[in-house]
């Protein structure tokens, strides 16, 4: 009786923890509906989406230059940190001796633990000078966003991306490798192919930092909200005008701040949505079940 | 079984906890609730005020709110805050049923670089500066190199101060200005650039940038005080006609010696 009593307990006690997380979900959700619809409405969807002047104090509120802010600065972040990562995944998954490997892994997983500001502190005052030195004009641009994004991303694609390789059965490699098939064929062939859907996974992941990121990208984007016309331009991301401007903002500002976070909720699913089908479009059936 | 205990313990002290910290504030008495609510450039001074008057007079309640000072003017007329804050003069037709007390002077330093020539400006090159018609530092007396303006974000109190003072109605500042979001950001984006030029205010200068003088003068106490350095503001109080009761206690509290002693620890200029 006491167990019954124990194990209805605990089922329900795990029911309740479930549930709670979605009904904040829903709640932050509504909550952000709720505030940001009346200026989309008021403003129209389609001036709000793909108007290009942000001046809220004259009652304009287009994002577009920061929708295309957002996605440059994320796409040219994955650009750098994707192919780093994952070699460097390979190195650590199937070259790395272990004893190299209990290194890596522990330093690569700092970079995760350090926080945001910092970065972007040490963005402003290494990276930033660096850059106008090296290619001229502000040093705030796009490009400095993104390394500093990229180093920031680094850990998640990595370590995910090493999980997946290394949960690539053994004797896949064993087979290959009893063909007469090199190393690097073998990698390349066989073991990567099969850790695909692991290392989409990984990159979903990084994607998903990469656009929520404020603070780092505050400091060193610039804020301009104009269309960059090179990578080396400052740009404004979504994330970052609704952080600089909430401290003031009110009445129809204020609104509009929400919109930008609506504008946003709606990028990150499609770009969820997105990844998740090449997720399971590369997944590979071994044996009749997934990998 | 123990830890079970221990755990339904836990809960049961946090669930209390909770209760007591959502509900404990509500059930002291209060005698006067005071609402404060407009410019953000006051409101950090005002929060120190109200913090220090609370402590001090335990019946009253203070709540301070941002929102700028058009709504701090605005609530103070529709009676919706008991005190509206302004950084800036009353219009005239505002001034007939408002009663401002200007309760310290706030300075705008235009920052440079450290290793930049150029060390006294006009406020009309100024100007020309912020809205892109000068772009080169050697137009104003430093040396050869693009001026790479950092500017604050829409809503800021010091933005607005600087816009209203130094560029007018009419002229915007450039569109491709560096927008960086606080005071400190500014400064360290001035520190790193040679060619940099940003605006704080002068609560918050500090050595890592240097301070331009305007039209020969130097931004210091003295000369904020005096009138004669020229980007400067006012800050105010504004009450819907004369203040009366608790609001009125505050009011003299803060231009006394007390609160102008607050006003100075903020690094503001006194008004008195």
């Amino acid at each position: 009786m006491n167990n019954r009593l124990e194990e209805y307990l605990i089922e329900k006690g795990l029911f309740i923890t479930a549930i709670s997380s979605i009904l904040i979900i829903l709640l932050i959700i509504t909550f952000i509906f709720i505030e940001g619809f009346p200026a989309i409405e008021s403003y129209g969807v389609l001036n709000f989406v793909f108007g290009s002047t942000w001046a809220p104090l004259k009652g304009e509120f287009g994002v577009l230059t920061m929708i295309v802010g957002t996605l440059g600065i994320t796409f040219l972040a994955l650009a750098l940190a994707v192919p780093l990562s994952l070699l460097c995944a390979i190195f650590m998954a199937e070259i790395a001796p272990s004893s190299m490997r209990r290194i890596l892994k522990p330093v690569i997983e700092t970079l995760a633990a350090i926080p945001s500001v910092v970065y972007g502190f040490f963005g402003l005052i290494v990276l930033v000078p660096l850059m106008r030195e090296q290619f001229g004009g502000t040093g705030f641009s796009m490009l400095t966003a993104s390394v500093i994004l990229m180093v920031m991303i680094l850990p998640t694609i990595i370590s995910v991306s090493e999980d997946a390789l290394r949960s690539i059965p053994y004797e896949y490699k064993e087979a290959s490798l009893a063909l007469g098939a090199t190393q690097w064929q073998t990698i390349k062939n066989v073991i990567f192919p099969a850790a695909i859907p692991g290392v989409i996974t990984g990159i979903i992941l990084g994607m998903g930092r990469a656009i929520g990121e404020t603070l780092a990208v505050i400091m060193v984007a610039g804020n301009v909200t104009q269309f960059p016309s090179s990578v080396l331009d400052p740009v404004r991301a979504l994330t970052s005008n609704i952080a600089i401007e909430m401290g003031y903002a009110t009445g129809m500002h204020y609104n509009a701040l929400f919109g930008t976070a609506i504008v946003l909720f709606f990028m990150i699913i499609f770009l969820l949505v997105l990844a998740n089908y090449f997720h399971y479009k590369k997944k590979v059936v071994i044996g009749g079940g997934y990998l | 079984m123990d830890t079970k205990y221990i755990i339904g313990i836990i809960v049961a002290i946090i669930i209390i906890a909770g209760a007591f910290l959502a509900f404990g504030g509500g059930n002291s008495s209060e005698d006067a609730t005071i609402e404060i609510v407009g410019s953000t450039s006051v409101q950090p001074v005002a929060e120190k005020l109200a913090e220090e008057y609370m402590k001090s007079h335990p019946n009253v309640k203070i709540n301070v709110q941002g929102g700028g000072s058009s709504v701090g003017i605005k609530s103070a007329q529709d009676g919706i805050a008991d005190i509206g804050t302004s950084s800036k003069n009353l219009k005239d037709d505002e001034k007939q049923d408002l009663t401002d007390y200007m309760i310290a002077k706030d300075g705008i330093v235009v920052a440079v670089n450290k290793e930049n020539s150029a060390s006294d400006l006009t406020l009309d090159q100024i100007k020309g500066i912020f809205s892109g018609n000068i772009t080169n530092w050697n137009e104003v007396g430093g040396s050869d190199g693009p001026i790479n303006v950092i500017t604050r974000e829409d809503g800021s109190g010091t933005l607005d101060a600087f816009k209203e003072i130094v560029m007018g109605k009419e002229t915007e500042i450039k569109a491709d200005a560096i927008v960086q979001s606080s005071t400190e950001a500014v400064k360290q984006s001035v520190a790193q650039d040679p060619n940099a030029i940003g605006f704080v205010s002068f609560a918050s200068m500090s050595d890592d940038v240097k301070a331009l003088n305007i039209g020969g003068v130097e931004p210091t106490e003295a000369t904020i005080a005096d009138g004669s350095y020229e980007i400067q503001r006012p800050f105010f109080f504004i009450t819907k006609g004369d203040a009366q009761g608790a609001v009125k206690e505050f009011i003299d509290w803060v231009l006394g010696p007390e609160g102008q002693e607050i006003v100075k620890s903020e690094k503001l200029i006194p008004a008195t």
